[in-house]
């Protein structure tokens, strides 16, 4: 109690973090219509670190659907899986590689 | 409408009694002062109570002016459109104990009541008039095709330019399109009403809802210095920056390209 408050090393005004400090990687999860009922799920933007050979082979026996990963020029390496993968994958990136879910983007209708 | 008719006689007739509860006792004061007075000094002591007796009217009058302008419907209204909800509810429990008796409750009911028959904006947040976006109209053009017919219709309601939202809706559907003569939108791809709605819904969230206020009467700039978009309120005048739409990744659907050799 006779510690001056004041003093403490705390700026009310510094960045908290959770704000927008990184505002690019976000992940991308996106659906496409192919023809008749098929539909093509892409996740884009996953972290560097991760290999994503090793993802996709985890992700292709647990969804039972094929997948591959395509180069992309400007986005890097997307994962591309067969049938509409979105929420199953979404789940999966938070609770297997413990991705904060606020950076995950589900986008489609 | 019988409790409204009902109380304000009760509330009347409480103050009425009150008023004269308070004349009796001050004015008994009065009189004995001014026999008391009256036993020690003649002239002068008279005027004095006079003059008190006049303060008191005076201020009798403040009471009572007070008390009608508190019964009167309109100007009680307006005091409480400057005065907050909760502000209210205290005057409410204040005078309830002041009057002692008429529940809490039906004083409530009652307020809400009054509230909704002059002013139904500030009763309630949802009960008043809200901006209504018409339910997408989706048709199949073809098998492959769909039809949105009233693309510039909910564009108008939302204070958008059309061909934002259309880009929004290429980006998030991953699809193309275009507009056909009647000013209608033509998407690649087969898509439900239910699934544009729920796309919209998202649309509204991030480029039209005020994250501040949560109204929707918003203006989307674009800032020619910084080449950012903002989303300014109309209602509260708060901005903030809105990112721009991104396609993203497209994966190569049907025939591959031909590698060149």
């Amino acid at each position: 109690m006779s510690t001056i408050q004041n003093l403490n090393a705390f700026d009310p005004f510094a960045d908290t973090g959770d704000s927008e400090a990184q505002p690019t990687n976000y992940i991308h999860i996106r659906i496409q219509q192919r023809n008749g009922r098929k539909t093509l799920t892409t996740v884009q933007g996953l972290p560097e670190e991760y290999d994503l050979k090793k993802i996709l082979k985890v992700i292709k026996k647990d969804f039972a659907c094929n997948g591959n990963i395509v180069k992309d020029d400007e986005l890097g390496e997307v994962i591309q899986l067969q049938g509409d993968q979105r929420g199953k994958v979404g789940e999966f990136l938070v609770s297997q590689l413990q991705l904060p879910k606020k950076n995950i983007k589900i986008h489609g209708f | 409408m019988n409790e409204l008719g009902f109380d304000p006689s009760l509330k009347k007739k409480k103050k009425v009694k009150k008023e004269a509860s308070e004349e009796a006792p001050s004015m008994k004061e009065e009189d004995m002062f001014a026999g008391l007075k009256k036993k020690k000094k003649s002239k002068k002591v008279d005027e004095k109570t006079d003059e008190k007796i006049d303060d008191f009217d005076k201020s009798l009058k403040d009471l009572s002016i007070d008390d009608s302008s508190k019964s009167d419907v309109t100007d009680f209204d307006k005091e409480l459109e400057k005065a907050g909800l909760d502000e209210i509810k205290k005057e409410e429990t204040k005078s309830n104990q002041e009057l002692g008796g008429l529940p809490y409750n039906a004083l409530l009911s009652r307020f809400f009541q009054i509230l909704k028959a002059n002013n139904p904006e500030l009763a309630g947040s949802r009960s008043g008039p809200k901006f209504r976006i018409p339910p997408p109209v989706c048709q199949r053009e073809g098998s492959k095709k769909t039809l949105f017919a009233n693309v510039q219709e909910i564009a108008t309601v939302l204070q958008r330019n059309p061909e934002h939202l259309i880009q929004y809706l290429f980006a998030e559907l991953g699809t193309s399109g275009s507009i056909d003569g009647e000013k209608r939108l033509v998407l690649r791809g087969k898509f439900q009403p239910k699934q544009m709605e729920s796309v919209l819904r998202r649309y509204i969230i991030e480029y039209v809802t005020c994250k501040t206020c949560k109204s929707m009467n918003t203006e989307l700039k674009r800032e020619s210095a910084n080449r950012l978009h903002f989303l300014s309120c109309n209602s509260c005048g708060s901005t903030r920056s809105v990112s721009s739409i991104k396609a993203g990744f497209q994966a190569q659907i049907g025939k591959r390209k031909k590698a060149v050799i």
